[in-house]
């Protein structure tokens, strides 16, 4: 199997404090990997830094064994929610077009045929009938279901979602996970940040198992093991069981 | 004297047709840059930049060099400095812009004082467009071609990173330098408002042309086009108000973009309150009648 990414000791500080230690993992082309731990472990961090997005302290990242910027244009971001300005007047579908802008040289329009492609993308992700909508006036779901339509649109090699699956409704959840499945199954390399464990297993093949160090990368049902996830959740699992829930099975 | 008469005059002088030709330019490129500045939340880092070019105007006019070179650098200097505080300390931005742009202007009054021209500081300080020069109108024109080529050049990088900036540093858009380059237009649009608006009213016609066009439309392009006929129509009518009464041009062209702005505030198809409350009490007028 061909190798998409490689992560080697990644270190990132925020604001003096070590907030992602010593991360080494690689990932295989075709994989789907959720980035699980529970809140402030870092992960949505330890992706930004991957991308470049923030500095890092240490750490080297291949992209099929080239620097991370050989590829740049090649890997879509979809931002958390929280970063985007919704009263932007900008429509639906010209959100999914910026997704053929990276492909685009300078002083190049998108053509009649990036139009066409992002308006297939639009379909894919059943969100067509509401491209002349201001993107403010959408549901969570349908909002996150454009941005995955924009990452379609880039063509990417490389995807990375943080947080996806935040505040939206089940309809949607369920079409994102099935076009990220086939993107998959296209060969296509999907990293997710996701923070509810209990369909980590049934959504990711891969899962990467963080609380600012690394505590484990491997396949979904070996990750999800007791004593392993205890590690990562160490505070929290002391907490319930001072509340009488029994947590050592 | 109605808008005939005015029209007359304005086939008559000359001073006139200049005046009226750099308001229009001048509306224009504050209503297109405006809208970049007001949809990346620096409404009030506009008007800090537009104070801070102060000192550079009284320093070129003691050379005896042309305005423009001394106000884009104490404008971009003025940029880089309210970026290095606010991220080197616990000082936030905005108080980083308010120390910043006001030691700015203090040290342009102070030389402005010691070149003891009180008129001139008068002139730059609120405008005054029946006193457009040709060297002026050139400067103006030359300023509006710049800043329109460079938006039609970089509208597709400039909509990206303003959007989406994670997006945008993610694919390899250099958004650092895309913010400063904003910061020197920035600076030359405030230099070619001198004469008509002023330093202290330039931020009016940024922000309220762009904030008008703002609550009309959902698209930027739209917005664009819109902002700057917002600006023109400003423009002339702020103008023939100047004229017609003798007021400072600078004031009557903010006024009427003002009136301009509480229309749409109140009115807009979309956002406008009339509507909106219009619409919720229909609304419980049906659920009444149920």
């Amino acid at each position: 199997m061909e190798r998409a990414l490689k992560i080697d000791q990644l270190y990132v500080s925020y604001l003096g404090n070590q907030v992602v230690k010593d991360i080494t993992f690689s990932v295989e082309k075709g994989s789907l990997v959720g980035i699980i731990g529970p809140n402030g472990a870092g992960k949505s961090t330890m992706m930004k830094a991957v991308l470049n997005l923030i500095a890092k302290d240490k750490g080297e990242v291949e992209v099929f064994g080239e620097p991370l910027k050989k590829w740049k244009k090649r890997i879509a971001y979809v931002p958390q929610r929280s970063d985007i300005d919704w009263d932007f007047p900008i429509t639906v579908f010209d959100v999914v077009l910026l997704g053929t802008y990276p492909n685009l040289g300078l002083f190049k329009r998108p053509s009649k045929a990036d139009r066409k492609w992002a308006h297939e993308c639009l379909k894919t992700v059943g969100m067509d009938a509401f491209s002349n909508r201001q993107i403010g006036e959408l549901s969570g779901g349908q909002q996150q279901r454009v941005f995955l339509a924009r990452a379609l649109a880039q063509n990417a090699e490389l995807f990375f979602l943080d947080e996806p699956f935040v505040g939206i409704d089940v309809a949607s959840e369920e079409t994102i996970i099935h076009i990220l499945r086939d993107l998959k199954n296209e060969g296509k390399t999907i990293l997710v940040v996701h923070h509810d464990l209990s369909k980590a297993e049934s959504y990711f093949d891969h899962l990467l198992l963080l609380n600012k160090n690394m505590i484990q990368y491997g396949a979904s049902e070996e990750v999800l093991q007791p004593e392993v996830i205890t590690k990562a959740y160490a505070n929290q699992f002391s907490f319930l069981q001072t509340k009488g829930v029994n947590v050592t099975s | 004297m109605n808008m005939f008469e005015f029209f007359q005059a304005l086939f008559q002088y000359e001073f006139l047709q200049k005046a009226l030709f750099t308001s229009v330019v001048v509306g224009v490129i504050c209503g297109i840059v405006g809208c970049f500045i007001i949809l990346r939340g620096m409404a009030l880092m506009g008007d800090a930049i537009s104070h801070a070019v102060l000192p550079g105007v009284a320093i070129s006019y003691m050379l005896g060099i042309n305005f423009f070179f001394g106000a884009v650098i104490t404008g971009v200097l003025t940029a880089v400095g309210i970026g290095y505080v606010s991220q080197n300390s616990r000082i936030k931005h905005d108080m980083a812009i308010g120390i910043m742009f006001t030691s700015m202007f203090a040290v342009g009054i102070v030389i402005i004082t010691m070149m003891k021209s009180s008129a001139d500081l008068y002139h730059i300080l609120f405008g005054n467009v029946l006193a457009v020069r040709m060297s002026d109108m050139w400067i103006t024109l030359g300023i509006g071609v710049l800043v329109i080529g460079l938006v039609v050049i970089f509208y597709k990088e400039l909509l990206v990173s303003t959007f989406d900036p994670t997006m945008a540093q993610s694919y390899g858009l250099p958004n650092k330098w895309i913010h400063y380059a904003l910061m020197a237009v920035l600076t030359m649009v405030t230099v070619a408002s001198l004469q008509t608006v002023g330093i202290v009213l330039v931020v009016a016609m940024l922000i309220t042309p762009a904030a008008t066009a703002y609550l009309l439309t959902n698209r930027l392009s739209v917005m664009i086009y819109l902002s700057a006929a917002l600006g023109i129509v400003a423009s002339v009518f702020g103008l023939y108000f100047s004229f017609t009464y003798n007021l400072a041009s600078g004031a009557t062209i903010v006024l009427v973009s003002a009136f301009l702005f509480a229309m749409a505030f109140f009115f807009s198809p979309s956002q406008g309150l009339v509507w909106k409350a219009h619409k919720s009490r229909r609304n419980r007028l049906e659920l009444m009648r149920k």
